[in-house]
């Protein structure tokens, strides 16, 4: 690991004046960074493809929702993927796109965060946060025109406003500030759909997270990329929400009562079911 | 043209020694604590930004004495070691001994190499899921390293508070207690009454054993006081 002679630990390791763990890496060991990569011409082969995710706003707070399948063509790759992941204790970073670069990009937007914030003392803010994901993306454009996509949503507690915010992406590292809600992924156009229907002013956050859900559940029932709530297998959408008392997922407990109260709503609304009343 | 006068090697390294002895000695001292739910650090230090004791990664902390500027630097970089060994491997490979090594080989080539030795001394501490499992290092100007059992005192008047630490310190002590423990060490003097310590004049933090993932926590306003033995 240290290519100095002494065993002592290298220059760049004692070079002041820097506190972002990617631009340490970029200068020390520039082969560890996922966009740095020279790929050969042509298509990248097939490989899984995470899905659906969804924020919106509540007050108090931002709730992210994200389902659990990664699908690799038409085939299903993984029925447990975990998407939605705490970016540190007041932000949370969900991705869809090519899992495997989307997984790299979130374990370093993590550890810069985290990096940032031993160095410094201190949590960068929001916008901060937002800014240094848009730069990270910037570098997978490379990666992003050979079909290596990833789009991440991020939204997080600003603790400056009090409020949630929530940053959606594009492939070239734009960023977009949305406001009440947004999805990317696959099943996005339906979940939007439901969003729009469903959300309204001052919410509350156990009602938040139940039309997270159901955004999830309408996704999955037109986007077979998409998985709606397993019940037989006992896999729940992966919801996760951000307030003053920082990250917190939603116990599993918790989302199988949301998702069998939205089916028994469900089946009272088309009529359906053994409900006689 | 002047001839320079012959210094024999052990001349040389002792006036080093000495510089770099006097330069730790200047400052206030550290106390490093073992205690029955972690590893407790206690430092008087009036300055609430400029830090001697800091996270390096999930379980483990990183405390100094000596000048700010260049254990600033080495903490820096432990920070960089960490998170770039967590990243290439996982995060259950780093450890404290790993990093106390590369603090150890730095230290000890900038001793025999550079023009002035680092005037600093610093603890490298691991918290385990056990008690028997905490680690603590310390590390001294010239590069050598001593894996401590439960407590270390540096810094300042490091030897005549180590007296006091060896014969009050046990293990599984409480939090209060080993507080209370390291506010009395701190506030020794020479001769006389221990001076008290408020809680606005100390730094104190610590690696908390049942936190699960970064354990290090500062102790600082409300919290601190109600930690304080009252006044007496």
């Amino acid at each position: 690991m240290s290519p100095d002679p002494s065993g002592r630990l290298p220059r760049a390791f004692t070079t002041p004046g820097n506190s972002s763990f990617l631009e340490f890496l970029a200068s020390y060991s520039p082969a560890l960074l996922p966009g740095n990569r020279i790929l050969p011409a042509g298509n990248a082969p097939v490989a899984p493809h995470a899905t659906t995710i969804v924020a919106l706003t509540f007050d108090g707070g931002v709730v992210m929702a994200g389902d659990r399948r990664a699908t690799m063509g038409t085939m299903i790759a993984s029925r447990q993927m975990d998407k939605v992941f705490p970016a540190d204790d007041y932000s949370v970073i969900g991705v869809a796109g090519t899992a495997g670069i989307a997984v790299e990009l979130v374990r370093l937007f993590q550890l810069e965060l985290e990096h940032y914030e031993k160095i410094e003392g201190a949590l960068l803010s929001l916008d901060g946060k937002a800014n240094r994901l848009a730069t990270m993306l910037r570098s997978n454009l490379g990666l992003a025109m050979q079909g290596l996509t990833v789009i991440p949503l991020f939204a997080g507690y600003d603790l400056g406003r009090s409020a949630g915010r929530i940053f959606s992406y594009d492939i070239t590292g734009g960023r977009y500030e949305e406001h009440e809600h947004h999805s990317v992924g696959s099943g996005a156009v339906f979940a939007r759909g439901s969003l729009k229907k469903r959300w309204q002013p001052g919410l509350g956050q156990d009602d938040a997270v139940s039309i997270a859900v159901e955004a999830l559940v309408d996704a999955a029932d037109d986007d077979s990329a998409t998985a709606g709530p397993d019940s037989a297998r006992e896999i729940w959408p992966l919801v996760a929400t951000v307030t003053s008392a920082g990250y917190r997922r939603i116990p599993d407990d918790a989302l199988s009562g949301i998702v069998a109260a939205l089916a028994a709503t469900h089946q009272r609304s088309t009529g359906r079911g053994g409900d006689a009343s | 043209m002047s001839m320079p006068f012959y210094v024999s090697p052990e001349q040389l390294m002792k006036d080093r020694a000495d510089y770099a002895r006097k330069g730790i000695a200047r400052g206030r001292s550290v106390v490093v604590l073992a205690f029955e739910d972690g590893i407790l650090f206690a430092t008087e230090n009036a300055s609430r930004a400029l830090h001697k004791i800091s996270e390096i990664y999930d379980r483990i902390a990183f405390a100094a004495v000596g000048k700010y500027n260049e254990f600033e630097n080495l903490r820096v970089a432990g920070v960089r070691y960490a998170d770039l060994r967590g990243y290439s491997y996982d995060r259950a490979d780093v450890n404290a001994r790993g990093l106390a090594n590369a603090y150890a080989q730095t230290l000890g080539t900038v001793f025999t190499t550079e023009a002035k030795p680092l005037e600093v001394e610093l603890v490298v501490a691991e918290v385990g899921d056990v008690p028997d499992d905490d680690q603590i290092y310390r590390l001294s100007y010239d590069g050598s390293v001593a894996d401590e059992r439960g407590h270390v005192v540096m810094g300042g008047h490091a030897e005549s508070l180590a007296v006091v630490v060896e014969k009050e310190w046990a293990p599984g002590l409480g939090l209060k207690d080993a507080l209370a423990l390291a506010v009395r060490v701190l506030g020794t003097q020479p001769e006389g009454e221990a001076r008290p310590l408020a809680a606005a004049q100390l730094e104190v933090a610590l690696l908390d054993r049942a936190r699960p993932r970064r354990a290090f926590r500062r102790l600082t306003g409300a919290a601190l006081e109600d930690l304080l033995p009252g006044p007496r």
